[in-house]
């Protein structure tokens, strides 16, 4: 997709982003869990930032820490120019900014019928004046995200996955925000349901103007929604840029890992694709490693990445990398 | 001989409900020092059929009709002495979820020295040299130190890696992959991949991989069937499956996941919802969600027929195209 058609304003800025979690070590003491450490980035109106990374580089943190589920440990968070502090604040963002989960099976409370799942949010921010006015935007809601009016008395259980991630969406439309995080809503439906829920994703947004950050960890997935996408490592950002850019090339080394190892659905490029390997794990988050996080298994590293930590800095128009030898290993 | 026959494999569940088909009439074979992937959505009976060919099936489980054939031996009806001899033996399984699938109370050494106590003649030192020399087949840093180290110590990647040690151990004929690298990260499960693909090349065994991945299976196998509620609408080797598919819903998933060469078109999702196995259709199980479906395919479900020498697939479509000279 291109950016041509989307503004260039900046709907969401994060800004010095930190969220740590004091883990307990020992008696009376505790180590910080850098989940997220120190992230920038702005989103702009309209368009869909993905964010991609392995299990436990911070993509979900960084996520719920952006709606303030979590109370963020150091930074900012600007929305259309005013930063959140206080609590009214946040309560007045969360009728802008809201949420789609992972789990369709665990996020809907199953004691509850669709209609008070996705009336919830109305009822919780004092959306309406009478029954009738919440019961319209209810089904209108339902409406929006193809359900019939006949499943407003039903209950979670009684859906498919997919159909439950549409309740799911429906209630996160409910305050009529224009910002959604979607922590991977995609990964635990069914193939060929996948593209069912992806391409609401896209209607929607053509029709409310809506602005997403898109969380998923199938890197096809996220490039086919994507405008432009931000890779996250070990609780830091090394690089964000236009989503084919960054897939066709990439320019950190962590980037071009991730993207070689994606499988591609063709026998024949498939076997083509060269992997780049790498050697050892994940360094826990807990023990982070001095300078860049990733120069323990990258294999450019050189004395000056386990010193200092690289600046997240522009190196081309738009084209945002975290690494000392960018322009080395790229020329 | 092919090494591995299903001939007719139906399997079914019996639950208060009623019978449930998971497995409905699969036939396939499996040449020696092949990898074939079967692909489906969750409660297509991919993981069955394995558990099937296996015998572990849950207790309402049970083998209702069909052959299985190891090497021109039966196994359907065959007892469980036999089965003993072929579970782990000359055929292995490795299972999704690396983490429920190790005992956390003991270390990763006694467990990968049971299997080989249990199905070799080799003594307790002979057993663990094996163990040892298995994990640094799966590239186990310091696999004589690891040994001794209990499954919490172990990442997903390395504790995938041990099973797979565990399931090689003692060199079987084939190697059952159950969705074994779903719980990973993409960079690890390449590394996984990479490693079966290595170790098939080396031991020459054959390895049925089940998985949902379109992407997975065209890295790495050479045959594909792919399934839809119990029953295999289509196989073939990779190439004419994901370049030539005669079957809808072969072709609708394809054109439902995003590809290498995005160009921004819209995804075509499949219609409808997944299938209900207690509520199956007349005919074509896929029929339902099927765009082309023509009046034959509610009525009646298609033969899997040959499209080509390496290829079948069970598609009226396949038919009317040849009826009608197209």
């Amino acid at each position: 997709m291109t950016t041509a058609n989307k503004s260039e304003q900046p709907l969401i800025e994060v800004r010095n982003l930190k969220q740590y979690f004091y883990i307990n070590t020992g008696f009376f003491k505790s180590t910080p869990l850098k989940a997220v450490d120190d992230i920038s980035f702005t989103i702009r109106e309209g368009e869909t930032l993905g964010l991609v990374g392995e299990s436990g580089c911070g993509k979900t943190t960084a996520g719920r820490t952006i709606l303030h589920l979590y109370k963020p440990t150091a930074g900012e968070i600007i929305y259309r120019g005013k930063s959140i502090r206080t609590p009214k604040d946040v309560e007045k963002f969360r009728t802008k900014a809201t949420m789609v989960f992972q789990d369709p099976y665990s996020s809907l409370d199953p004691r509850m019928t669709v209609a008070d799942i996705i009336g919830e949010p109305l009822d919780v921010h004092h959306m309406y004046k009478t029954q009738e006015e919440r019961r319209q935007k209810i089904l209108e809601l339902m409406d929006h995200v193809g359900l019939n009016s006949e499943h407003a008395a039903r209950y979670a259980h009684e859906f498919s996955g997919g159909q439950r991630q549409r309740v799911g969406i429906a209630r996160s439309l409910a305050v009529d925000p224009d910002f959604i995080v979607c922590d991977e809503p995609v990964s635990a439906l069914d193939v060929s349901i996948q593209a069912q829920v992806i391409n609401m994703f896209d209607e929607l947004q053509d029709q409310l103007g809506l602005t997403y950050l898109f969380i998923a960890h199938d890197l096809l997935v996220v490039r086919h929604i994507s405008d432009r996408i931000a890779v996250m490592y070990l609780g830091r950002m090394v690089e964000l840029a236009d989503a084919d850019e960054i897939y066709n090339r990439p320019l950190h080394p962590y980037t071009k890992a991730l993207i070689s190892a994606v499988p591609v659905p063709d026998p024949n490029v498939a076997r083509a694709n060269k992997r780049i390997a790498l050697t050892g794990e994940i360094p826990s988050p807990l023990s982070a490693p001095s300078g860049c996080p990733f120069h323990t298994r990258c294999p450019y590293a050189k004395p000056i990445c386990s010193e200092s930590m690289p600046p997240f800095k522009e190196v081309e128009k738009d084209r945002f990398v975290a690494c000392h030898r960018v322009e080395e290993i790229n020329s | 001989m092919a090494l591995l026959e299903v001939k007719n494999l139906k399997t079914s569940f019996f639950t208060d409900a009623g019978e449930v088909r998971a497995v409905n009439d699969v036939s396939f074979s499996l040449e020696r020092g092949k990898i074939l992937g079967i692909v489906g959505e969750s409660g297509s009976g991919k993981s069955v059929t394995a558990y099937s060919i296996m015998q572990i099936l849950a207790g309402t489980g049970r083998i209702v009709s069909g052959s299985i054939k190891l090497d021109g031996q039966e196994l359907v009806g065959a007892g469980e002495s036999v089965m003993k001899e072929v579970r782990g033996n000359r055929v292995s399984i490795i299972f999704q979820d690396p983490m429920t699938s190790l005992n956390p109370t003991y270390t990763i050494g006694q467990q990968l020295m049971e299997a080989i106590l249990l199905h070799t003649d080799r003594d307790k030192k002979q057993s663990w040299d094996r163990a040892v020399e298995m994990l640094r087949l799966v590239n186990v840093n310091e696999p004589e130190k690891r040994m001794k180290q209990y499954p919490h110590e172990f990442s997903g990647g390395m504790r995938q890696r041990v099973m797979i040690a565990m399931a090689l151990a003692c060199e079987p004929d084939i190697l059952i992959a159950d969705e074994p690298t779903t719980a990973l990260d993409v960079t690890i499960q390449a590394g996984i991949l990479e490693l079966m693909k290595d170790i098939q090349k080396q031991i020459g065994m054959a390895i049925i991989m089940i998985t949902h991945d379109l992407g997975v299976v065209a890295q790495l196998c050479d045959e594909v069937i792919v399934m839809y509620a119990g029953g295999i609408c289509e196989q073939g080797t990779a190439e004419e499956i994901f370049y030539n598919p005669c079957h809808e819903y072969t072709k609708g998933l394809l054109r439902s996941i995003p590809t290498a060469d995005e160009n921004g078109e819209k995804l075509q999702p499949i219609s409808g919802t997944p299938i209900d196995l207690l509520n199956m259709p007349k005919g074509c199980p896929f029929a339902p969600r099927c765009d082309n479906a023509m009046k034959i395919c509610m009525r009646e479900r298609c033969e899997i027929m040959q499209i080509n020498e390496k290829h079948m697939a069970a598609c009226w479509m396949n038919v009317r195209k040849a009826v009608k000279g197209e």
